[in-house]
């Protein structure tokens, strides 16, 4: 049933999402890739969306990939799950455990963890680039001056240029290269 | 003024008048929860920033359950946290319910073919901040390479391997490897 394979899948991406959105990115294409919800392009979309909207990236996707596979109940219920386990976790900690996260062991999995993330994300962010770069020449052509103006902001302007600013460039861009 | 209705109404501000997420709302929680409301003090927003980045979940979510559980309890850290929710939730639904319709003009997909690429990039980029910012030490960098490589040869191949089950080998291997050689004290000592 769709509503509670959004239910278990959104609560799996709030039990592991460490490292705020962009962790929780691999993590989303992952349920939403094995369970054949959308195509990686459609997610995509909505992950330039989630980032151009206000609020929680991690939730706005919830919410988005919720409605799209269930309507408002499903909706609903992906919001709910990417949440439930962090308000949990932090009631816990405020309660009960204030110094669980100082635990030796905890540390050591979290050492572990971090790196982990950090690589996975990055595998992810060069996929993607890769993928959609080389999936025809106008892409390529994009990526192409995208990345240098990503990269290359912060040396000649000093100031690293924002997710949306990147993200409405590249809306003008694709209009220009493919509408010509 | 309720301080049940209050907390709605902060978080509710916060949640609508924040782009980019999580990282970009701690300064406003910062200047409402902190300078405007005093509701709890600068060093403790500096605490549930750790704990935040040690838990899994929105970090915009973990502050606004704090702040609520401390200013009214279970049900503070309720509203608190639908307060953050409700506004992206209905303007994601609203804009859901439209995406395709704009999709099939002509233009509008051309500019999502543009905005694809766009996306790869910010996640990129998200990934080469936070190696900067790691420890330099070896071990981090060896899983952050591991996983690195594994999660690529995962994506290329389309394999059955998810994420999280990577995320808990690297949490074994390093649990495992304090456990034998790290003596209280030295590791976590070095570590600050």
């Amino acid at each position: 049933m769709i509503y509670l394979d959004l239910l278990f899948g959104f609560l799996r991406v709030g039990c592991f999402a460490f490292g705020g959105a962009y962790g929780a990115i691999p993590l989303i294409r992952d349920v939403v890739l094995s369970y054949g919800w959308m195509t990686d392009e459609a997610l995509t979309y909505m992950i330039a969306i989630s980032e151009s909207t206000p609020g929680p990236i991690m939730v706005n996707l919830a919410t988005y990939v919720g409605s799209s596979q269930g309507g408002l109940l499903g909706a609903i219920i992906a919001t709910l799950a990417v949440v439930l386990p962090s308000f949990i976790i932090i009631l816990l900690v405020m309660a009960c455990l204030k110094n669980a996260l100082k635990n030796k062991y905890i540390q050591a999995v979290l050492r572990g963890l971090k790196p982990c993330i950090i690589g996975i994300i990055f595998a992810t962010g060069v996929f993607m680039t890769v993928n959609h770069a080389i999936a025809d020449t106008r892409a390529g052509i994009i990526a192409i001056v995208l990345a240098a103006i990503m990269f290359g902001s912060k040396p000649v302007l000093k100031k690293k240029i924002s997710p949306i600013l990147l993200i409405l460039l590249s809306a003008c861009m694709g209009m220009v290269v493919y509408g010509v | 003024m309720s301080i049940l209705f209050e907390l709605f109404l902060i978080f509710a501000k916060i949640g609508l008048f924040t782009f980019g997420g999580g990282y970009a709302m701690l300064s406003l929680i910062e200047n409402n929860c902190v300078e405007k409301k005093k509701w709890i003090t600068h060093d403790e927003m500096m605490n549930v920033t750790v704990i935040a980045e040690s838990t899994p979940g929105p970090i915009a979510i973990n502050c606004a359950t704090f702040v609520g559980f401390k200013q009214a309890g279970l049900l503070g850290a309720l509203i608190a946290t639908f307060g953050m929710v409700f506004p992206s939730f209905v303007i994601i639904y609203t804009v859901s319910m439209f995406l395709d319709n704009f999709l099939e003009i002509t233009l509008i997909a051309n500019a999502f073919k543009g905005i694809k690429v766009a996306v790869g990039i910010l996640v990129l980029d998200a990934a080469i901040t936070m190696i900067r910012k790691m420890h330099r030490r070896v071990l981090p960098k060896v899983i952050m390479l591991c996983s690195f490589a594994a999660m690529l040869l995962i994506n290329i191949f389309a394999w059955d391997f998810s994420s999280i089950a990577l995320m808990l080998v690297a949490a074994a291997i390093s649990l495992a490897i304090f456990c034998v050689k790290g003596k209280p004290g030295q590791e976590g000592g070095a570590e600050k």
